[in-house]
């Protein structure tokens, strides 16, 4: 590696730092947030009893578990603007996203729920708790015990699939690496600085769950 | 534990509200009770009546519906007919359809403990016992709290409050159960066979706190296999098989002098299981 690569390597760890901050993170926060927001809504809907409503969250899945996240990106990006509707790519990426987590994380969310006894749901109502209050109260922080980890899963693949929102112009992360290798051809030490950004990130991602499981399992014998 | 019980005042149920608890009017009424699931009938038509400050005891060989018949009081299982009143509160399950508003009505008339606690794992044992109040009921969280620590005294468990219910023994999760069945308020307390999952030298200490309860004067409604517990403690013994009650009486005459055959050969059958 000679001096001039190196002196392109400093010279991109502050840009490739502000990318990270700036669009990478906050791209996989909102979406994260909004996409569980949905799950917890999707996967509540599963779970109805009315056919109709189980029936359409059913359907969300599937679409969403079965096409290409990049293709679902494309749709919302470039092909909306055919029917008319038009995001900036900022945007577009939280939308796509969110609603890809939303079908993901349902999966999980309503398997967590299901995961939690009978019993608990009977013994909230013996004490006078409608649904409402059981789940925000019994189920749903009993759940949370086995949803961690999966969810986690997701929120470390969404860090790496943010990614893909530099094919829609978003100047996140790895667009902005591509944009500095281009003209110099320093693919390799561009892109190996914006590799050790993703892979900072999702560790820190792992402490906090880390952090999360032990403090969810402070009410179970180990 | 029986002294720290008379110091609860409105906690407990007095007997004093019939001269005698046999004459009064029922707190307890059911009638023409029925339940299938699917094509299996598990309730025919069951009638009975329990007296304010009295003891029922249901016993039955296991799918003869003792536990439906339990579960039906509080409409976890919502029969298919017949009529339930608690005190004010009638629920006729024949009229369709039986509201939401109905079944939680009912419901709250009752405390319910279950044979396998079905504590909230992740609330510490106060949390528990608080839970029914605080959380559904919206009362005043620090007045709960005192009265919650008083009905923890009464079982026995003042010093486990801020235990999460994994660090207790069985005995102790069923008598954090009871607790928190009583802090609602209930009119009547209903057992669901409470020390059937309990290792047996666990059971004392359950069977304990219950007598105790009845001593205070609390309505209960009791299925189990323990039969000294009802000889010592029920002023009524249901004895059901195959979704009727087939013979009902004094712990005397249905225990000691079962009338039936079915009844002699269930009997026979859990106090001497080797024979």
């Amino acid at each position: 590696m000679n001096g001039q690569t190196i002196s392109l390597i400093l010279d991109s760890l502050g840009p490739l730092l502000r990318a990270t901050v700036t669009s990478t993170i906050p791209l996989t926060l909102i979406s994260f947030v909004l996409g569980l927001v949905l799950a917890l809504g999707v996967a509540l809907m599963q779970l109805s009893p009315v056919r109709v409503v189980s029936g359409l969250a059913r359907l969300y899945v599937s679409l969403i578990r079965g096409t290409p996240l990049l293709l679902q990106l494309f749709i919302i990006y470039y092909g909306l603007p055919a029917l008319g509707v038009r995001f900036n790519p900022f945007p577009a990426a939280v939308l796509a996203f969110t609603l890809n987590v939303g079908g993901y994380a349902a999966e999980v969310i309503r398997s967590a729920i299901l995961s939690v006894p009978k019993g608990q749901w009977e013994a909230a109502s013996t004490v006078g708790m409608g649904y409402v209050t059981t789940l925000r109260r019994v189920v749903l922080p009993q759940a949370a015990r086995t949803a961690i980890p999966p969810l986690s899963n997701t929120l470390i693949s969404l860090v790496k699939d943010t990614s893909l929102a530099s094919t829609i112009q978003v100047t996140e992360l790895l667009r902005v690496a591509q944009e500095a290798a281009a003209p110099t051809y320093e693919f390799f030490a561009l892109y190996g600085v914006a590799a050790v950004y993703y892979w900072v990130v999702c560790l820190a991602l792992s402490v906090v769950q880390s952090r999360l499981e032990a403090r969810q399992n402070r009410y179970v014998a180990i | 534990m029986t002294e720290s019980l008379s110091s609860l005042g409105s906690l407990s149920s007095p007997r004093s509200l019939g001269s005698s608890a046999l004459q009064a009017d029922p707190l307890v009424s059911v009638s023409g009770l029925a339940k299938s699931f699917g094509d299996h009938t598990v309730l025919r038509s069951i009638d009975f009546d329990v007296a304010p400050g009295s003891v029922t005891v249901l016993i039955g060989p296991s799918g003869s519906g003792k536990t439906t018949v339990l579960r039906s009081l509080n409409a976890l299982d919502v029969a298919d007919g017949g009529i339930v009143s608690i005190g004010d509160v009638e629920v006729d399950f024949g009229r369709r359809p039986v509201t939401k508003r109905q079944v939680a009505t009912l419901r709250a008339q009752s405390g319910m403990v279950f044979q396998s606690h079905h504590l909230f794992p992740h609330l510490t044992v106060l949390e528990n016992v608080t839970s029914g109040p605080v959380l559904a009921q919206r009362r005043d969280r620090s007045e709960v709290e005192a009265e919650s620590r008083e009905l923890l005294r009464l079982v026995g468990l003042e010093d486990k409050a801020e235990s999460y219910p994994y660090q207790l023994s069985g005995g102790q999760q069923q008598r954090v159960g009871i607790a928190r069945a009583l802090a609602i308020r209930p009119q009547l307390m209903l057992f669901d066979e409470p020390t059937s999952a309990l290792d047996p030298e666990l059971v004392g200490e359950v069977l304990t706190v219950m007598k105790d309860l009845a001593a205070q004067g609390w309505t209960m409604v009791v299925v189990t296999h323990e039969i000294r517990f009802a000889q010592q403690v029920a002023d009524q013994v249901l004895f059901m098989d195959g979704g009727v009650i087939v013979e009902r009486g004094t712990p005397d005459e249905v225990l000691m002098r079962p009338r039936t055959e079915r009844a002699r050969q269930f009997l026979h059958r859990i106090l001497d299981p080797l024979d």
